[in-house]
């Protein structure tokens, strides 16, 4: 049966792991390279990547740094933050990325994400959204989470899959960084909309939140990083608990 | 031992060379046909879509020289279907090693299936030392039916042909290059053939 998958996230800036509550007030978390390699020994089922900076600073992803991972470790795993071209992606993927995931630029120009579907393959297409509640209404927000545009989070997440999109990571702006859970209604709402896989993010505190997005979230797989960098939940522990909620994941040794 | 990947403009080249390298083993990656056809190992990969891949084969002539080769040969994700007789893709006629049709999911879950998923009735010495139904990592849209040939079978939507053997053929669906201890065992067994 294909699992459930647990994905943790690593905020990169200026190479090194970084984590903050709501996108502000980054801290310190690590080297990413090591805890790439930890989160693979403790049965990560992938990783992302995102260049937090690379947007607002315009600073472009570090190539350098992906060949570093890539040579190091044996899951597959997503670089995001500040791709806006082709040329962007190909160079990330040729440094060994597997799948690249597109924000601001998506929203900014939606033919991208055909153009990359077309010519990589859908399968390393990521889209993120990150969205928040404006007055009752989820909008779509770009630039790391602080501009609101005039998107509709579930139109926008539509569109997203009409253009061929192979995956979307769905951030609750509200739920980042507060650890009461995911926004697992919206996630549900998405998920069951689309035949995409839909990635939970934002909002991870504890072991049944993660239950909750597999089964009330309907989510594929689940996203977390303050948890896991600062060890407040084992990814090992996190999966036989799942397990024992029925939740197909993978148990690695 | 020389390890050559076929390299035709079908993604992951570098997944599989780095995967190699953490073996210790550094793999030539060409799409000539003369240093395919002399290496002891072949590794067929392949993301991407089949009409467009199987083009690239022919016009480098590179069809008739897999369809030949004698020494142990590595169909990964794509590879695989491109090894089959026929992919539902596009329509597209493929390599033939193995008699058997290439479909599309049925939408019935998401597709492509996408993350990790479990190997049984494993039956071939690729398989060799690993645990039982290991997880692998899949991501395709398009699977092989099962067969006489199939080595091993994944259940997604429907059973299908996870793996395939046949001769010095052998091919996976799954990305041996990224999933974990188990998929680094499975090309440790391919290069030991």
């Amino acid at each position: 049966m294909l699992t459930k998958r647990i994905i943790p996230c690593l905020d990169v800036k200026d190479g090194r792991t970084v984590k903050g509550v709501n996108f502000v007030g980054l801290r310190d978390a690590g080297d990413p390279v090591e805890l790439a390699a930890r989160y693979t020994e403790e049965g990560a089922d992938e990783l992302v990547f995102l260049d937090i900076t690379a947007t607002v600073e315009k600073r472009k992803t570090l190539v350098e740094l992906v060949r570093k991972i890539a040579q190091k470790i044996n899951i597959p795993f997503t670089v995001g933050g500040g791709i806006s071209s082709k040329e962007d992606v190909s160079a990330l993927l040729n440094a060994g990325a597997d799948k690249i995931s597109i924000n601001s630029s998506a929203v900014k120009n939606p033919d991208l994400i055909n153009e990359l579907a077309l010519e990589f393959g859908s399968q390393c297409v990521v889209v993120a959204i990150d969205t928040r509640n404006v007055g009752g209404e989820h909008i779509v927000h770009v630039r790391g989470g602080r501009t609101p545009t005039a998107l509709k989070t579930l139109e926008w997440a539509k569109e997203i899959a009409e253009r061929d999109a192979g995956e979307i990571l769905l951030t609750s702006m509200d739920h980042d960084g507060t650890k009461s859970g995911f926004a697992d209604e919206l996630i549900a709402e998405v998920s069951q909309m689309l035949t995409v896989p839909v990635i939970a993010s934002g909002g991870a505190g504890n072991m049944d939140h993660f239950v909750d997005t597999f089964i009330k979230g309907k989510a594929d797989a689940a996203l977390a990083a303050s948890i896991f960098h600062f060890k407040e939940i084992q990814l090992a522990e996190l999966k036989t608990y799942l397990a024992t909620k029925d939740i197909p994941v993978r148990i690695t040794q | 031992m020389s390890v050559v990947i076929v390299n035709y403009n079908a993604g992951n080249v570098q997944s599989v060379t780095d995967a190699l390298n953490r073996l210790g083993v550094q793999p030539v990656i060409s799409s000539d046909p003369e240093v395919i056809a002399s290496s002891d190992k072949v590794i067929f990969p392949g993301v991407g879509e089949a009409s467009t891949a199987m083009s690239f084969l022919k016009e480098r002539k590179l069809d008739k020289v897999i369809q030949g080769l004698k020494q142990p040969v590595f169909g990964v994700c794509l590879g695989l279907q491109l090894m089959c007789r026929h992919s539902e893709e596009n329509n597209t006629e493929c390599l033939g090693v193995f008699d058997i049709q290439v479909r599309k999911f049925e939408p019935k879950l998401k597709v492509p299936q996408m993350g990790w998923n479990t190997l049984t009735n494993m039956n071939s010495p690729l398989f060799e030392g690993l645990p039982e139904n290991p997880y692998v990592y899949f991501v395709h849209s398009y699977y092989a039916e099962l067969s006489n040939k199939t080595v091993a079978t994944t259940d997604y939507v429907n059973p299908f042909s996870a793996a395939l053997q046949k001769d010095n053929f052998y091919a996976l669906q799954a990305h041996p290059e990224k999933s974990g201890k188990v998929g680094e065992k499975i090309l440790e067994n391919f290069l030991k053939l």
